[in-house]
């Protein structure tokens, strides 16, 4: 379909202020009369408090308050709770101060004499499950999304017949399965079957999660870095104790978050509480690049077996996995269900069993990390199956090729349940990207040898879900003719807050240039909005955008015909004008629609609503019902099946065997994202996402002393993301570019599964250039390929984890 | 864990006589403070509180590149790791320093970050700089040295209770260069070899260099000796930027002819101090650069060497770095 605004670049409206150092954050929020607050973190990875003594932290000059967790709500025992009576990790916040400066707080906090009792803990899934194996949490050691807190430890028989170096399969609380695995395998041409690792990592996002909150005349302000915006206004009212119509929540730049900030967190409502105990006085908790590592959540590490039964044409007819995820000290985020999500997607296996065993530890708490699960599973299982093409002695693009659902997905197949897929184009993916990255002669070379470096060419596949339905759109055209597209999703940094804010533009015919979109704030009367997260915002909002732009646009239409006489039907709209279609002197425009709609009121001007949109849109168009013509709608658009995100890498890299370094020479990344929204943005998003997999898969780790449960990697030059100097000054990138049938302008997300294609290319690469050597482990450090090369064995265990 | 500094007397002499005056009248609580990028650390941590900083920063006769007579450089200790990579007598005369200095951390850090604070900062250990008590910090444990620890960063050679590594790029460069360390305190001025300024933790566990309170590193005399030799120096580290080596190497050579007729090599991040690769040295002077020796050099290299739990990679490395400085001197 012909666009006139999507699938075009354009300029974010927040891009300029990134640029030029304008855009203000959490921790440029000041006010007079500010009060700072500091934190006493917990030095043991498990204790009980036993005794607070704020004596000498009160006589500390310019103290002003303390905030101890029996002054906060505490949540169940696998919650998180804002200030801990049982910390569960090293750094977890015990006791907050509010000081007249930031020093003062700091002086007091280390003024506070604490008596902690140590607990047991562990930092190994693995350990905790084995018999009298310590428990992170005092009463069990599992627990998991929709898992009950329990304790479960496997026999001392599960250990012995796995032997030292392969994955315990002891009972599971999460197994299912489609068809029958054991006879696929029996008819299986090559079963490659492996033990592995990926550890967790953390975040890291450059802008740390620094609050700030006031009370005003009964309202809680609180200003706050998040990926989301009404998404996370409920939830951090509850965290208050408020209502949410009580809270004003800023979140207007968010400098990074990859799901560590999806939504609002315990932390972010410390200055709020501090505030409120200081009868209203502004608050700044400003959160330090440790603190961040200690309180911005991680990506969930895996202990895993993983065997696959591939027919002699490379179709892979059986899959069993098994995984023990890292969950931290909190119920976590549910990566394990996401591994055979995307197994049973990317793979299209035959016949699938599938295994997971959440575990409690005392690292930091896990949340979602861009492809939460799934990235993971491309690290893991897209080296098997380059493992099953060697065996097999087929072509690693070959093989994808039998396996990728593709062709718009109506054979393909998702999940435990085996449903429907709104689209799926991977194999095509594949194809563009081989053409592009001429797969076809540069695998000829790849492996060959030149002095002490080795060139090897290497794919990787992922996935995502990439969508939902069921919230609500909101527009208003103005009497000055402006359209006003009120966006509640958020700014992770995407830019696809404005590109899915276009569609409304899009369905009005409107000229950019005279469209604002309204967001950053709940005082900008947001509708009710899924966050910034989970890849969802191109499907979501694109929708919501086009439903209540259609309610506009029914409204003009119907505001003509009842001035210009005639019915709605006998109307266009052009240029910003309702022009009668066979009669075009019989036109009036937007802007006096916009007035004629505040004076009819009713629907016109939003003083009535549609029955089923959600209050917080309620209350958002009765704030801004009758300054103009209101387009509001719940998006009711039929939704059925999974929305599938997919991605391929192709990468060619020359390995030093010398030094263990290497050299990325060329990446491709393709997208399917269904119709390209905003060109330039997508770009950003495939090169950015493969930055982000090129760390994931080379050097980003969480590392804990076993003994101490202290960990070693909480600064960024410990964390070690990728810099400029490691990344190829030019990537490729393009996109399949079928639209979604699902969505009315036939867009889909893509965010996540572009850090995983990327990762698992990288990793097949240096696999690859080793001759296939599997190091089932991400990521692949330096000290890993160095061994490899020299024939040693590698420092780590085969399932040893939070390790060097 | 805190980020926030506590509160210190800061003094910004002008001069190295009024900085000597006050590091006298401190003692042991003055800590000089050059770039601050070892120092700010260890502050706002608040691992390390000395209640009195002495900025030598606004001291002109620290900062500079002067050369000397004997076609040697004379290096200012406040000269910033980006004068020294960019200036064009270190490129032409010593290569391996310019080199080491700019593989240092990111250049914003070089921009700030000096020759003196290179040499003399602290090493990286994680256990030593999260405040566990250890030898280093005083206490009686390593707790980078225990059957479960990480030690992936550690020692390989000269372990002695601590197995913490120098983590300056640019001190191997000093040992090959046979650079001399100039050193004042109130009783007056000292040379230092660059062998002898890095101590280990066999002389001083709580040191890393011969530097004690009221001691002033002014610079770094580099003598015409090694002038316009043939240079190496590589660095590997897991990014190309804003990292500790996880080994790095530095060569001097001179050449007769295709034989190597002198040459002195250096290993970085593999003990406590730089680590003069004697027996390399003894094995190639003399010889001609080549497969055959490069065999031989790979056998030597790592000799001796006490991997730790995460570190053995270090020998293959070690091992291969040794090869490749050799192979940087064929024809």
């Amino acid at each position: 379909m012909a666009y006139k605004l999507i699938g075009k670049n354009f300029t974010p409206p927040d891009l300029e202020a990134k640029v030029t150092g304008a855009a203000r954050y959490a921790e440029d929020f000041r006010a007079d009369g500010m009060a700072f607050i500091r934190i006493l973190a917990s030095p043991m990875p498990h204790a009980m408090v036993k005794k607070i003594d704020l004596g000498r932290a009160e006589k500390v000059p310019g103290f002003l308050a303390a905030l101890t967790p029996d002054e906060v709500k505490q949540p169940g025992p696998t919650g998180q709770p804002i200030l801990a009576a049982e910390p569960a990790y090293v750094g977890q916040p015990i006791v907050a101060i509010a000081a007249e400066t930031e020093q003062a707080a700091e002086d007091a906090v280390a003024a506070i004499e604490i008596e902690l009792e140590p607990l047991a803990f562990c930092v190994d899934p693995l350990e905790s499950l084995r018999p009298g194996g310590p428990n992170a949490l005092t009463g069990g050691n599992i627990s998991g999304r929709r898992i009950e807190f329990q304790e479960i430890k496997w026999s001392g028989k599960d250990f012995a017949l796995a032997g030292e170096d392969a994955l315990p399969k002891g009972t599971p609380v999460v197994e299912w399965a489609f068809g029958d695995v054991e006879a696929a395998f029996k008819e299986a041409a090559v079963v490659v079957e492996e033990n592995m690792v990926h550890a967790s990592n953390a975040h890291h996002a450059m802008e740390p999660r620094t609050a700030a909150a006031y009370w005003e005349n009964g309202k809680c302000h609180v200003w706050g870095s998040t990926q989301s915006t009404a998404f996370a206004q409920p939830a951090l009212a509850r965290l208050i104790g408020i209502e949410p119509s009580d809270l004003v929540f800023v979140a207007e730049y968010c400098g990074g978050g990859f799901g560590g900030k999806a939504t609002s967190y315990p932390l972010m409502a410390l200055p709020a509480l501090m505030s409120k105990k200081l009868g209203g006085r502004p608050c700044l908790a400003r959160v330090s690049r440790a603190e961040e590592y200690y309180n911005g959540y991680a990506r969930a590490g895996f202990q895993a077996w993983a065997k696959f039964g591939f027919r002699k044409d490379g179709r892979l007819i059986a899959a069993d996995v098994y995984v023990v995820q890292d969950l931290g000290s909190t119920s976590g985020f549910p990566d394990f269900n996401n591994v055979g999500n995307a197994t049973s997607i990317v793979f299209q296996p035959e016949n699938m069993r599938f295994r997971a065993m959440p575990v409690l530890t005392n690292t930091v708490p896990k949340g979602a990390q861009r492809g939460p699960g799934e990235n993971q599973t491309a690290n893991m299982f897209e080296p098997l199956i380059d493992k099953a093409a060697r065996e097999l002695g087929i072509d690693r693009l070959a093989i994808r090729l039998a396996n990728a659902p593709g062709g718009g997905g109506k054979d393909a197949k998702y999940g435990a349940e085996q449903g429907p897929v709104t689209s799926a184009y991977l194999r095509e993916a594949l194809v563009k990207g081989g053409e592009r990255f001429n797969w076809a002669e540069r695998v000829k070379t790849s492996g060959q040898r030149n002095g002490s470096k080795v060139r090897a060419v290497a794919i990787g596949q992922a996935y995502h879900s990439a969508g939902r339905n069921g919230f609500d759109g909101l527009v208003r055209i103005t009497p000055d003719g402006i359209l006003h597209i009120h966006t509640g999703v958020g700014n992770l940094g995407t830019f696809s807050y404005a590109s899915t804010s276009r569609v409304a533009a899009e369905v009005l015919g409107y000229d950019w240039s005279r469209c604002t979109i309204e967001r950053g704030g709940t005082a900008r009367s947001l509708p009710w909005n899924l966050g910034q997260f989970g890849s969802n915002t191109s499907f979501t909002m694109t929708r919501t955008n086009f439903v209540a732009a259609t309610d506009a646009k029914d409204k003009l239409l119907t505001l003509a015909s009842m001035d210009l006489g005639g019915s709605p039907d006998d109307y266009d709209l052009v240029d910003e004008h309702v022009v009668h279609k066979s009669d075009t002197a019989r036109r009036v425009s937007f802007a006096d629609c916009a007035k004629r709609a505040v004076k009819l009121g009713g629907a016109f001007n939003g003083q009535e609503v549609p029955e089923d949109i959600n209050p917080m849109t309620r209350a958002a168009v009765a704030a801004i019902a009758g300054t103009g013509l209101i387009g509001v709608a719940k998006d009711n658009l039929a939704k059925e099946g999974v929305v599938p995100a997919l991605s391929v890498g192709f990468i060619e890299i020359e390995l030093d065997l010398e030094t263990g370094k290497y050299e990325i020479l060329d990446y491709v990344g393709v997208a399917d994202c269904g119709t390209v929204m905003h060109p330039q943005g997508l770009a950003a998003q495939v090169r950015g996402g493969a930055v982000m997999g090129f760390g994931l898969a080379s050097t980003e780790r969480h590392i804990y002393d076993p003994a101490y449960g202290r960990p070693g990697a909480r600064g960024l030059h410990q964390a070690k993301p990728k810099t400029y100097l490691d990344i190829p000054a030019e990537m490729g990138w393009d996109a399949v570019d079928q639209p979604d049938p699902q969505n009315p302008v036939g867009a889909k997300g893509i965010g996540e599964p572009l850090e995983g294609a990327a990762s698992s290319a990288l990793i097949c690469a240096i696999s690859e250039a080793l001759g296939g050597y599997m190091f089932n482990r991400t990521p692949v450090v330096t000290d890993m390929i160095l061994n490899a090369a020299a024939g040693r064995p590698q420092s780590h265990k085969p399932l040893q984890t939070n390790c060097e | 864990m805190s980020d926030v500094m506590y509160d210190f007397e800061l003094y910004q002499p002008d001069s190295v006589a009024d900085a000597l005056e006050l590091l006298g009248e401190h003692g042991k609580d003055a800590w000089i403070i050059a770039g601050g990028k070892d120092s700010l650390d260890w502050f706002k941590d608040r691992v390390k509180k000395p209640p009195v900083l002495v900025d030598i920063s606004s001291i002109a006769e620290l900062h500079g590149i002067r050369e000397e007579d004997d076609g040697g450089l004379a290096v200012g200790a406040m000269t910033t790791l980006t004068e020294i990579n960019e200036s064009p007598v270190i490129r032409a005369k010593f290569p391996v320093l310019a080199e080491a200095a700019g593989h240092v951390a990111s250049p914003q850090i070089r921009n700030a970050g000096t020759l003196g604070g290179n040499l003399s900062q602290d090493t990286r250990c994680f256990y030593y700089r999260d405040g566990f008590p250890c030898y280093r910090a005083g206490g009686n444990t390593c707790y980078a040295n225990t059957p479960t620890a990480m030690n992936r960063e550690h020692t390989l050679f000269e372990a002695s209770r601590c197995v913490a590594v120098t983590p300056s790029d640019t001190a191997p460069a000093t040992v090959v260069l046979e650079a001399e360390m100039v050193i004042r305190n109130k009783k007056g001025q000292r040379i230092v070899k660059a062998e002898d300024f890095f101590i280990g933790p066999e002389i001083d566990i709580t040191r890393m260099t011969v530097l004690k309170p009221g001691d002033i590193l002014l610079g770094v005399r580099f003598p015409g000796k090694w002038a316009g030799s043939r240079q190496y120096f590589e660095k590997v580290a897991d990014r190309n930027v804003w990292d500790f080596a996880l080994l790095s190497i530095a060569m001097a050579a001179k050449m007769d002819g295709a034989r190597i007729a002198d040459v002195r090599l250096a290993s970085g991040a593999v003990q406590c101090t730089p680590r003069r690769m004697t027996s390399v040295e003894d094995l190639i002077k003399g010889e001609t650069p080549g497969e055959d020796l490069e065999t031989l050099v790979a056998r030597v290299a790592s000799r001796g060497a006490k991997p730790l739990n995460y570190n053995h990679f270090k020998i293959p490395l070690l091992e291969n770095l040794a090869k490749r400085a050799a192979r940087s001197l064929a024809a």
